[in-house]
């Protein structure tokens, strides 16, 4: 039944709409294919630039070992906390990678590996979970924002910054990690229709683990993917298999590229899965099953990579070796400097807190202070 | 020499040319929020700002406070300087966490290498037959965050000194707009404004010798429409008008109490932990030698904010604070 055809409805009746606003009709090409993309062990992968893909492979490696270090540094009480990116180093090497020096990373608290292969010292990259500061670098330095604990609240960041950065006619695209669990809160909602209405040069990468801490997607979402989200916003929305770094890497590129030429933001989701627990403080298996993760366990992203080059005779025995070794000096250097005592210094509690200290630090300052002569005397 | 007879001016308007001031003189200032461009405001506090610098610079965003202020943390780490909108008190509780977890956090989680230089205006307080959700004290909920400024202002020639301040501080201040002192008019020319005060300093408004009100936005003329009532009673007030509850100028607060041996603290936000709490535990700590009478407090009741046709009951009036200056322990 029409309109015209309603019960009461007549020409006399019929209005037009005031041309404010029309909808969409070419919603189609935003939205993501059914199945994740892939590039390694299809014939895409004949295409792939050997160099670059060692490259990746020897982050890949380096990646895993990191996760492992810093693992076994949580064990030994030297992080307070680690959430592992066990099973996501692909993702995780992928959107370090796929940046120019200019362009902002705004990782979450799980994103320490992407702002490693970014080129953040680790240990200031560790600080956090160390527990000495809260941020331990620079964000302008090294143009990567704090890493952010609160859920989904550094995506609007990287609108507004990426915003900012069009604004003034510089070229920088800002790539926003969030998890499957992020994509729940208001903030995720917020920031991609703020990109979407801007058309701000920023892209959404979701690394889709399968789980917020221990409530898996299912309880999480409705939609048929995450990526179906970035149509509700206007913007493309690409489904990619997360453990294949060059699929990871070629949608990642190509966002980027496209944010760079005044196209618009884009909403990825990887599909890829948390190998090891939330955190050190979690137990998965209240949760999921051994079969699960062995699954998993069979995609891996380091071996998918290394199967498909030494197939392809684009990595040989020699090649492995080598990136394990600089993994394994990476992994020592590491170890030693956060085995190191972390220099602090409670005075600086009360900087910083604002330009100009308010006079009842001064006096909270002054207090601490005659508390710690009094501690060094006795 | 001839004089050009001054126009009065409202608040609205001394607000809106500081904005328009700071923007001519710094192109990284862009004001943003709902409503705020072509409309120029539900309060028309933004009106032209638009037209003379652009949408670029004046931009009506989405309706979603915690995206406006979230781009405008992003904004700022770019190196801009936004002036951010919150179109009522209670309507920006949905920025609450960019707020406090990120804005007030930054310079302080990243050892000061990565300040936030954003103003934020909440035009705040009752009085204005606003129905529910418009007429809200917010300010307790701000001044308990650490690395927030809060500024409020209660007269025109403050509106306009003070936003200027808050809008060139590195720091990100919490502007909150009286908003029934909008259409407030004092004799004030903007093309004289005089000199833009540092924020955190409280100004003495009337001086007296028998007590001191302790008051700031809304309720300074309440204050002083109190004080010269007070005259029929015997009593000279004194006024002291904060004009910033974080920094808190305690040094003026102190001069006057030790003076007057008196203080009642009036604020229209709830009494429990507002406010008037902090400042009757500091003049205690540090004037209780000089204190002739415990420090009162009128504050709005702890309440939800009453609907428009009750809420003369809930705001601090001239009646309740000369009973309350009546309490003070004359006979002593």
């Amino acid at each position: 039944m029409t309109v015209q055809e309603l019960p009461g409805a007549g020409a006399s009746h019929r209005s037009t709409p005031p041309p404010a606003w029309r909808p969409r009709t070419d919603a189609a090409p935003l939205l993501p294919d059914p199945e994740p993309y892939r590039v390694l062990g299809t014939p895409a992968a004949e295409k792939l630039d050997p160099e670059l893909m060692r490259r990746c492979y020897a982050e890949l490696v380096r990646g895993r070992r990191y996760n492992a270090q810093a693992t076994a540094l949580t064990r030994q009480g030297r992080l307070a906390v680690y959430p592992s990116t066990v099973g996501q180093e692909a993702c995780e090497i992928a959107a370090a990678l796929v940046l120019e020096e200019q362009d902002w990373l705004f990782p979450s608290y799980r994103d320490t590996l992407a702002a490693v292969a970014r080129g953040l010292d680790p240990v200031q990259a560790l600080t956090l979970l160390r527990g000495d500061w809260h941020t331990g670098y620079d964000p302008r330095e090294y143009r990567i924002a704090p890493l952010s604990t609160p859920l989904a609240t550094q995506l609007p960041h990287a609108v507004g910054l990426a915003h900012a950065a069009r604004l003034r006619g510089d070229d920088v695209v800002a790539l926003a990690l969030v998890g499957d669990g992020g994509t729940s809160e208001g903030d995720f909602h917020e920031a991609l229709n703020f990109a979407a209405v801007w058309q701000a040069p920023v892209v959404f990468l979701v690394q889709n683990n399968g789980f917020a801490i221990s409530v898996p997607l299912a309880k999480q979402t409705a939609a048929p993917t995450l990526a179906h989200k970035a149509v509700g916003y206007g913007m493309p929305g690409r489904l990619v298999d997360g453990n294949d770094i060059a699929a990871v890497r070629e949608v990642l590129s190509e966002a980027v590229r496209r944010a760079r030429a005044g196209g618009g933001p884009t909403l990825i989701e990887a599909v890829t899965y948390r190998i090891e627990a939330h955190t050190n403080a979690d137990d998965a298996t209240r949760y999921r099953g051994d079969a699960e993760v062995e699954a998993w366990k069979a995609h891996d992203p380091v071996e998918l990579l290394e199967r498909e080059l030494t197939a392809r005779g684009m990595l040989d025995a020699d090649g492995i070796q080598e990136a394990k070794d600089a993994a394994e000096a990476m992994a020592a250097t590491l170890r030693e400097r956060m085995n190191a005592e972390p220099v602090l210094d409670p005075m600086d509690l009360f900087e910083n807190v604002y330009a100009e200290q308010t006079g009842r630090l001064r006096e909270q300052a002054e207090m601490l202070r005659a508390e710690l002569d009094a501690e060094e005397q006795s | 020499m001839t004089t050009v007879a001054v126009k009065p001016a409202t608040m609205a308007q001394a607000l809106q040319r500081a904005m328009r001031d700071a923007m001519a003189e710094d192109p990284t200032v862009h004001v943003m929020g709902e409503d705020v461009g072509t409309l120029g405001g539900v309060f028309r506090i933004t009106d032209g700002l638009a037209k003379e610098f652009g949408e670029e610079r004046c931009t009506d965003t989405p309706l979603a406070e915690a995206g406006i202020l979230g781009a405008a943390v992003g904004m700022a780490m770019y190196g801009l300087r936004p002036v951010v909108e919150m179109q009522f008190d209670a309507f920006a509780y949905p920025a609450f966490e960019q707020l406090i977890s990120h804005v007030a956090k930054m310079r302080n989680r990243t050892r000061g290498a990565m300040p936030l230089p954003i103003t934020i205006r909440v035009p705040y307080g009752g009085g204005i037959g606003g129905v529910e959700h418009h007429s809200d004290s917010s300010e307790a909920y701000y001044v308990a965050t650490p690395g927030l400024h809060v500024v409020t202002p209660a007269t025109v020639e403050d509106a306009y000194g003070l936003l200027r301040a808050s809008i060139a501080s590195d720091d990100p201040v919490v502007f909150l707009e009286p908003k029934r002192l909008y259409w407030s008019k004092a004799q004030w020319d903007p093309a004289e404004p005089a000199a833009v005060p540092g924020i955190g300093k409280a100004l003495v408004r009337r001086t007296g010798a028998s007590a001191t009100l302790i008051t700031y936005g809304p309720s300074l003329p309440v204050c002083l429409e109190a004080a010269e009532a007070a005259r029929e009673e015997g009593w000279d007030l004194e006024v002291v008008d904060l004009r910033s509850l974080v920094p808190l100028d305690e040094d003026t607060v102190m001069a006057s109490v030790r003076r007057t041996g008196r203080a009642v603290v009036v604020h229209e936000a709830n009494g429990f932990a507002g406010p008037g709490a902090e400042l009757v535990a500091r003049i205690q700590e540090k004037c209780f030698h000089h204190l002739e009478a415990p420090v009162l407090r009128v504050t709005g009741f702890d309440i939800p904010y009453p609907p428009p046709m009750l809420e003369k009951h809930h705001l601090p009036g001239v009646d309740r604070i000369l009973d309350t200056v009546a309490r003070l322990q004359w006979e002593n």
